[in-house]
């Protein structure tokens, strides 16, 4: 069954197509991976999805949602949760505060009982905090718990992004090149998370990524766009040795 | 680095978490108090005067502080808290029914403003709520029937269910009273979604907005809050000053609740405090400026609001975490004694953005 459904999306900066008539369809449960040279259009197509840019033309469904008719803070009402590229987190408050933000949709909120903290404010953030420690156990961040953002150094950074994205228990995690700047070891790590994702929460991942070995060892499918238009889809194998690929990357032979 | 052991969420969730944090406070409570016991009505009433101050200052702090919306209005509220309780009061409603009438029409009053500046940022916010302050101060100004205009408003006496509260030390209880309320829900809300989706609006709009947060909805409840918080702020100082004139809440008022929570330290309870302290004691430093500086400068207009420019712009470069930081680091200077390393609070380097930004 097919749950994410992107068909000829468009959309153009001042003249500049960044995303020209892409189509592609993400299977539940499946791990899909969009690569490209640099401005190819893979952050906008998320940024798309995440209802931050209009689309031109073209249409994105989730699931039974026409995706355009929801507002961009109601993406994660449908399941979608996402990372950003260059890391955005909420720096002056600590990991905790940060995760328990990740919560923020399903926690019931009225700001003058917050206020007063009123019965069941107490326990409402016991049941919350136990979800958090899951995802805390799970990334194993928590010797970081209650540590600044702006003391993190930038692996750490990564990993808590992505434990926030969890925190709201999507059932599609959007990751914008989930390994950049990373180590080898610390790579090996996200892979090994991004198969526990996958596989023990059953959560449906799209990610862009540049390092061809994590998608590899990761990815079923692949979707390689340039300069915003398709090039080629089909197993890492196959994309990767597809001509057009080769010819986009210059030579680079990913 | 300090390893807290925990033992229940429940440490987490507590306002003090810390043994030294709980004996700090419960002293501080303590002494004020027992204030009327050793202080002497002048000193009781400045005291009376630093609480309303705090109040104001965390109203400002929710509101700049925790959701990073700038206001250089928010005198406004003071002054929309002051006249509308003083007119409540003396077409004869009680007190206890009045404050919270106040802080309601404060709050709405913050909401309409907050629904119109909720798109706007940095420049284009402070000039919209300069252009608030200068709006409400004429309506006060100019409303003659109502507020008694540039003449003045004389504040009805504090009256409790049928009792007159005139001594000094009276007053000071219902300040006290008011303040440590306002502190505790202030603190209620940072460890609910309601604060933390204030904080996550003011560190990236962009990740508030993917994991569910209403900008515009959240920057009007903080406006809300905040101009409430400040209209309560704006009750207590119409007992102190008896007598309310539109000029007392101007722009330099603004400036000056500015100036406090940035030299107490932007984000924190605890800021405000300090805020409060520094901004009390300001008058001093200032009658003894004026008896250094020779007269031609002394003698000028201006020298209140540059003074507090200067300030403000001096902490900004030099010490942007405020008091309140320069606190933290002393408390853990003894916490941790002898092993504070100066490294402790130098932020790591490590971490660079990368090259590809778009
Ligand atoms: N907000 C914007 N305004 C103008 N142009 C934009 C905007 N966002 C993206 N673009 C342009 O769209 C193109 C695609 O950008 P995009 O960020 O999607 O690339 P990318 O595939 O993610 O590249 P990278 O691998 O460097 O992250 C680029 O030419 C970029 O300059
Ligand atoms: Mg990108």
């Amino acid at each position: 069954m097919s749950s994410l459904v992107v068909k000829n999306l468009a959309i153009e900066f001042g003249g500049v197509k960044a995303v020209d008539d892409v189509s592609f369809e993400v299977e539940q449960g499946e791990t899909f991976a969009i690569i490209g040279p640099n401005g190819a259009g893979k952050s906008t197509i998320f940024n798309l999805i995440s209802r931050i840019y209009e689309p031109s033309a073209g249409s994105i469904h989730y699931g039974e949602k026409n995706l355009l008719d929801v507002a961009p803070h109601r993406v994660i009402d449908t399941g979608i949760a996402r990372t950003f590229q260059n890391i955005d987190l909420f720096e002056q408050a600590t990991v905790l505060q940060n995760l328990l933000v990740g919560r923020h949709r399903r926690m019931s909120q009225n700001i003058l009982r917050d206020f007063v903290f009123f019965a069941g404010c107490r326990a409402r953030e016991r049941e919350h905090r136990r979800k958090v420690e899951d995802v805390i156990d799970l990334m194993e961040i928590a010797h970081y718990r209650d540590q600044l953002i702006s003391d993190l150094p930038y692996g750490a950074r990564k990993n808590v992004e992505l434990a926030r994205a969890l925190c709201a228990e999507p059932t599609l995690l959007l990751l914008d090149e989930p390994a950049s700047g990373l180590n080898q070891e610390e790579t090996d790590d996200v892979s090994f998370w991004l198969n526990d994702i996958k596989h023990d929460l059953g959560v449906t991942i799209v990610m862009v990524e540049h390092d061809m070995g994590l998608v590899g060892r990761v990815a079923d499918r692949v979707l390689a766009i340039n300069n915003g238009k398709f090039l080629s889809l089909g197993t890492p194998e196959e994309v990767r040795n597809d001509a057009a690929v080769q010819q986009a990357y210059l030579g680079t032979a990913a | 680095m300090q390893v807290i052991f925990k033992t229940s969420y429940n440490q987490d969730i507590n306002i003090l978490s810390k043994t030294g944090q709980y004996i700090r406070v419960t002293l501080l409570v303590l002494a004020m108090l027992t204030a009327p016991l050793y202080l002497d009505v002048y000193y009781l009433s400045e005291l009376g005067m630093l609480l309303v101050y705090v109040v104001a200052g965390v109203g400002l702090m929710i509101l700049t502080g925790f959701t990073g919306q700038v206001s250089f209005g928010h005198a406004a509220f003071l002054g929309i808290g002051a006249y509308c309780h003083s007119i409540l009061m003396s077409m004869g409603v009680p007190f206890f029914v009045s404050l919270p009438a106040t802080a309601l029409f404060s709050g709405l009053v913050g909401m309409l403003l907050g629904r119109s500046a909720s798109k706007m940022h940095g420049f284009y916010l402070a000039v919209a709520t300069l252009a608030f302050l200068i709006i409400v101060e004429t309506l006060i100004g100019e409303w003659t029937d109502v507020t008694g205009g540039y003449a003045g408003f004389s504040v009805p006496e504090l009256e409790i269910f049928g009792f007159y509260f005139v001594e000094m030390w009276q007053q000071y209880y219902v300040d006290l009273g008011v303040t440590l309320f306002v502190l505790w829900g202030t603190a209620n809300l940072l460890r609910s979604p309601s604060g933390r989706a204030f904080l996550a609006v003011r560190d990236s709009e962009l990740s508030a907005r993917s994991l569910g947060v209403n900008i515009e909805w959240v920057k009007i409840q903080s406006f809300g809050i905040s101009a409430a918080v400040t209209g309560v702020a704006g009750v207590l100082l119409a007992h102190h000053l008896l007598y309310l004139s539109p000029e007392t809440f101007g722009v330099l008022e603004s400036l000056k609740l500015l100036l406090m929570i940035v030299v107490g330290g932007l984000g924190s309870i605890l800021g405000a405090v300090f805020g409060a302290i520094f901004v009390s004691l300001l008058p001093v430093a200032l009658s003894i400026l004026r008896d250094v500086l020779p007269d031609e400068i002394s003698q000028q207009a201006g020298l209140e609001p540059m003074l507090f420019g200067f300030i403000i712009v001096i902490f900004v470069v030099f010490e942007p975490d405020g008091i309140s930081g320069r606190w933290r680091k002393l408390l853990h200077f003894f916490e941790t004694f002898p092993y504070y390393r100066k490294a402790s609070f130098v932020r790591q380097k490590s971490y660079l953005k990368t090259e590809r930004m778009r």
